[in-house]
């Protein structure tokens, strides 16, 4: 058990994540795919936390900052879509290129 | 109180009592059971009603799983199983008497997180056999489960608002003085109603009514069905025990012992549950989750305002 | 300890990739819950147990709710037949190998500093009193963004406004509602 071992545990999450994030087409997926990224940032704070400074309560409040964003990311993911999905039935994020420039 | 209280020594259990634990909370469900059995039973005339837990868990472990097509086998058996195995987890925090299993510093924190895996268990039996009806009840019990889930929780925190502490022994320990039911009623009384809603009991059990030929349970048989109504009963029974030492001063009370207490009080928590199933109708979910939005989390708001007042005036940290 | 972290450690991998290759809709969104809740096992494994519970309370019931969206919104929600449904598939693996890869080598050559302080005693009271002292600045703004994004969200995923429950002047003396409600409006 060390700052390393989590470190790249955290890691791992992060580029499954992104992996997800990127190539998935569907905006739930595309969603789920920030969720596991983020809970690789979760990790990542705690091991930081507990091997680097303890003392201290920083990493407990990213902690906090960090499942508040995923609360945030996830209400307003789910109103865009529905949002979306009510005007124009895309349910994929290549029908919401309008804005590609 | 700037320093976080010290911890007394000896405030859990033995260990074996986690292998105990089970037992006791099965016990103790199948004596809710047999008396709602004989309730029923007299309710329609018959005499008896004893046997009827017995024969029940005779008939479904003989019984035959039912296969449906396109299951989704993981998720349906998962759902039945992680009720049961929930409901033993939220009991580890309970003080059985004086002492808990666990004495987790966190523990009303505990024992809702572990409560609230029975959302997940319902939602999967529900959608796990493919099936219109099992999914309606899944979907009608995250319904249920959102709208009651803040105001359990709002009830639950007060409790600890007013020990000034999450730790269950120290809730108990607050109410030396006055027990909390007196203290935060509107808290205690909300407690009581969501706990039936979360155990999808008494009038809140559209999930598995009969308007759905059983609802999430509707294609369960078996020991999958063992499971999931066992598990049921179990955490309707854990979640009356919690009632216990957040509200009604734990094992507190003249001659008899502290776990005697503890028994008295639960028994008497969930006859009141037993009772009310009987005389409050099943109102159609939409109805009672705009009843808890609109009147039960603005109640606990302004509930724990109060206590948070009271703590506050009492000089508390 | 180290037995403990393993198993977490790889239980959150696996159910991570789980996210990616299970064709069930219902059954992704079980995977992701199970890699959180081995996160949060790890979490529980530093001593972060307030944080640690709070992640399995708020993802079990986020990952339910996200379960009822999938299948809203994704075709062949019960995964009945395989399906893929990517874009760029060899850009993006291209890119989260190459992130993997270099968070790896950061995290394995650079030189990091010594622990230096301790854990709070009561780690859970230590979080209240930062949040409540300290770091007000913080909650205050968590609590203010998790109001704006309560009516975003409402705003944003309404079907039908006020002009439609109560007329074009807002004067109807009845909402006009689908459904009525347990409140009698």
């Amino acid at each position: 058990m060390t700052l390393q071992l989590f470190l790249l545990t955290a890691a791992g999450l992060f580029a499954i994540g992104l992996y997800g994030a990127l190539s998935q087409q569907s905006i739930v997926m595309l969603m789920m795919g920030l969720e596991l990224m983020l809970n690789g940032v979760i990790l990542a704070a705690a091991a930081c936390w507990y091997f680097l400074a303890p003392g201290g309560t920083e990493g407990q409040v990213l902690i906090v900052v960090v499942v508040t964003a995923m609360a945030v990311e996830m209400a307003a993911g789910f109103a865009v879509a529905t949002a979306i999905y009510r005007a124009r039935q895309v349910d994929m994020t290549d029908g919401a290129a309008d804005l590609k420039g | 109180m700037n320093e976080p209280m010290p911890i007394p020594a000896q405030v859990t259990l033995p260990w074996w009592w986690a292998l105990l634990l089970p037992l006791v909370l099965i016990a103790a469900a199948w004596a809710v059971t047999a008396f709602d059995a004989v309730v029923t039973a007299r309710t329609t005339g018959r005499r008896g009603g004893f046997a009827v837990p017995a024969r029940e868990v005779a008939r479904l472990l003989v019984g035959q799983r039912r296969r449906t097509v396109a299951a989704d086998p993981v998720l349906w058996r998962a759902g039945s199983a992680v009720l049961p195995v929930a409901a033993v987890l939220a009991a580890v925090v309970i003080p059985l008497g004086a002492r808990p299993v666990a004495d987790l510093g966190i523990g009303v924190v505990w024992f809702n997180a572990v409560e609230v895996l029975a959302w997940a268990a319902v939602w999967m039996a529900g959608w796990g056999p493919n099936s219109v009806l099992s999914l309606v009840g899944g979907y009608r019990f995250v319904a249920q489960g959102l709208a009651y889930e803040l105001p359990h929780m709002f009830a639950i925190i007060t409790a600890a608002l007013g020990a000034q502490s999450l730790r269950v022994t120290d809730i108990v320990a607050a109410q030396h003085d006055l027990w909390f039911v007196l203290l935060m009623p509107v808290a205690f009384v909300v407690f009581l109603i969501s706990t039936a809603a979360m155990a999808f009991w008494g009038p809140f059990d559209a999930p598995v009514a009969a308007d759905l030929a059983g609802g999430a349970a509707a294609e369960l048989s078996g020991a999958d069905r063992l499971l999931f109504s066992g598990g049921r009963w179990m955490l309707l029974t854990t979640a009356a025990a919690m009632a216990v030492p957040l509200f009604l001063g734990g094992g507190a009370g003249p001659l008899l012992p502290e776990w005697a207490w503890v028994v008295v009080k639960t028994a008497a928590v969930l006859a009141v549950m037993v009772w009310a199933r009987r005389r409050v109708p099943r109102i159609r979910m939409d109805r009672w989750t705009e009843i808890s939005w609109m009147v039960l989390v603005p109640l606990t708001l302004a509930q724990a305002l109060v206590v948070s007042i009271v703590v506050l005036a009492q000089g508390g940290l | 300890m180290t037995v403990a972290f393993w198993v977490l450690a790889a239980a959150a991998v696996v159910f991570g990739f789980g996210v990616f290759r299970l064709n069930s809709m219902a059954q992704v969104t079980f995977s992701l819950l199970a890699s959180f809740v081995a996160v949060a096992g790890l979490v529980l494994l530093l001593g972060l147990s307030y944080l640690g519970v709070v992640i399995v309370l708020m993802m079990v019931i986020e990952m339910v709710i996200m379960a009822v969206f999938m299948i809203m919104y994704m075709m062949n929600p019960a995964g009945l037949m395989p399906m893929a449904m990517y874009h760029n598939k060899p850009g993006a693996m291209a890119i989260s190998v190459g992130t993997f890869v270099l968070l790896a080598t950061g995290i394995l050559l650079v030189d990091w500093p010594r622990r230096t302080g301790a854990p709070a005693p009561d780690l859970t009271f230590a979080l209240g009193r930062s949040l409540m002292g300290e770091q007000m600045l913080t909650m205050m703004t968590l609590g203010i963004t998790l109001f704006a994004t309560i009516v975003a969200s409402v705003v944003l995923a309404t079907g039908r406004g006020r002009y439609d429950r109560l007329g074009d002047d807002l004067d109807a003396p009845r909402a006009d509602d689908p459904l009525g409600g347990g409140v009698g409006r």
